[in-house]
């Protein structure tokens, strides 16, 4: 991690210089050695807060949505999975091409905070990334674990490490190991169930949502001008006045808002505080689409039909959910 | 309407339909001239088109307190607008699966294609829907309390 940030920095610093680009979206220390923070860099001497490393899990794609419509030019450092989530904005006619440079960065995976604490390393003081392994420095001494057992849920069902947009790639010409997975295990598991006991497991996850708006304001697909949400008269506006069913209506329908756009990102089921696997609803929807209309990777190019904006006349009837057999 | 309707054995139904202007209104009209009867909990929503039903009209409907919900539409080709009901298709089957993944169940919605010359169809479709809707009974996986003093 260490020589792929130099890397990373050196190029950004002779961009910076030469005038190619005006401005710098990536990340700096944030107040706790694991939650990095987007920043932006206006002069080759702020880069000395620039930081790369396991904890940049945060995807810098959306707010290009923003600077891409200010004056000059902004690098933007992307992981593989960033880019796809840009290709996506630049389909949907959101970020404005023209003034953004794309420098494509190697990633290692993202680590998982929650995951390291778990293994038992508390007191974090320093996480040193070497290869395949972490060497962390504690209160209570030396500790070492393996970087893929720590890994960000979202970098076990990693995309690849092809970047699908850039201008400009950088990377160490290390070997990259890729953890096997299959991302709709877990759908799968929830499609066995009986109905009731998917609503039991529905309800006790969505229950715990505070309406933080967290999911959807990371979200880089979530990126409407005035959200749904946002309307004062929808009731669903706060958690206040949340029960129930407006808690399953605010999932159903960003899920929905989302379906076919949404890239597997991860990032809402990262940042949401109550830890509700929302990946698992936007997991749901790409297997329907994968199965019902064929293969589709939201992101891997700019030009392409969405699937719920697109149609054959040989499509699947609704009936094929609603008359299916088994307990209903 | 009260939620104690479960335990009511003379539990009706409510049921919405959402029928495009061009066809399955026009067929409820038929049904209705052909003096064929279909049930009276099925209350008719008109929609320019399948493709004008929002997912969150499926979902408020349940909320102020229906049991089932259908929509209908032109057949498959025969859209007035040429391809609104290809969409609606599409987004009717992702979103009744996302019903069905979140444990609500599958019997509650449907759709059907229903042209304006086919009253007969659409007095047997709603009074089978009706039927599967008795069967399933009252809706309370997708229903807001909060809407109860509103429907009494
Ligand atoms: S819904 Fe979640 S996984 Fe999908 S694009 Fe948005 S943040 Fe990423
Ligand atoms: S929830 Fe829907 S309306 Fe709100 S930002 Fe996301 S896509 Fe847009
Ligand atoms: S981030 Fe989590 S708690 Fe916040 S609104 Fe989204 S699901 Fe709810």
């Amino acid at each position: 991690m260490q020589r792929i940030f130099g890397l990373i920095k050196d190029r950004v610093g002779a961009l910076l210089a030469d005038g190619t680009v005006d401005r710098v979206i990536g990340w700096e220390k944030g107040e706790f050695l694991y939650d990095h923070t987007p920043a932006i860099f206006n002069a080759e001497d702020d880069l000395v807060d620039l930081v790369y490393d396991g904890f940049c899990a945060s995807n810098l794609s959306k707010y290009l949505i923003d600077e891409s419509k200010k004056d000059g030019k902004i690098l933007a450092l992307l992981k593989p999975c960033d880019t796809y989530n840009f290709n996506q904005l630049i389909k949907e006619h959101r970020i404005n091409r023209d003034n953004v440079y794309v420098l494509g960065i190697e990633c290692r995976g993202m680590l998982d905070i929650d995951k390291i604490r778990a293994l038992g390393i508390k007191g974090i003081e320093k996480v040193e990334e070497q290869g395949d392994e972490l060497y962390i420095q504690t209160i209570y001494g030396d500790k070492t674990c393996k970087r893929n057992e720590v890994l960000l849920e979202k970098c076990i069902n990693c995309k690849g490490k092809e970047h699908v947009a850039y201008d400009e790639l950088v990377t160490s010409g290390e070997d990259i190991p890729q953890v096997e997975s299959n991302r709709f295990e877990d759908v799968e598991k929830l499609e066995a169930m009986t109905s009731d006991e998917r609503f039991a497991f529905w309800r006790g996850e969505l229950s715990k949502c505070i309406r933080c708006n967290a999911c959807r304001n990371v979200c880089p697909i979530c990126s409407c001008v005035e959200c749904v949400f946002d309307n004062k008269d929808s009731v669903v506006a706060s958690k206040a006045n949340t029960d129930e069913f407006e808690e399953n209506l605010f999932h159903i329908i960003r899920a929905f808002h989302v379906a076919g756009r949404c890239t597997d990102c991860g990032e809402c089921s990262r940042v949401c505080p109550q830890g509700i696997p929302l990946h698992l609803l936007n997991r749901k929807i790409i297997k329907d689409i994968n199965e019902f209309y064929g293969e589709y990777q939201a992101g891997q190019d700019t030009n392409s039909l969405g699937p719920l904006t697109d149609f054959t006349k040989e499509d699947v009837e609704p009936s094929i959910i609603t008359e299916k057999g088994g307990e209903k | 309407m009260s939620i104690e309707k479960t335990e009511d054995s003379n539990f009706e139904p409510l049921i919405v339909a959402f029928c495009c202007n061009w066809c399955s209104y026009a067929g409820a009209d038929l049904a209705g001239t052909s003096r064929l009867s279909y049930p009276a909990n099925v209350k008719i929503i008109r929609v320019p088109c399948s493709c004008r039903v929002n997912p969150m009209f499926i979902l408020r409907a349940f909320q102020r307190g229906a049991d089932g919900v259908i929509i209908c539409g032109c057949h498959p080709g025969d859209c007035h607008y040429s391809t609104g009901n290809y969409y609606a298709r599409r987004r009717m089957t992702l979103l009744f699966s996302m019903l069905d993944y979140l444990g609500i169940e599958r019997g509650r919605t449907r759709v059907e294609w229903v042209s304006a010359a086919e009253g007969v169809k659409f007095s047997t479709v709603m009074n089978e829907f009706s039927k599967t809707i008795h069967e399933l009974g009252e809706n309370k996986k997708l229903r807001d309390l909060r809407c109860k003093e509103f429907l009494d």
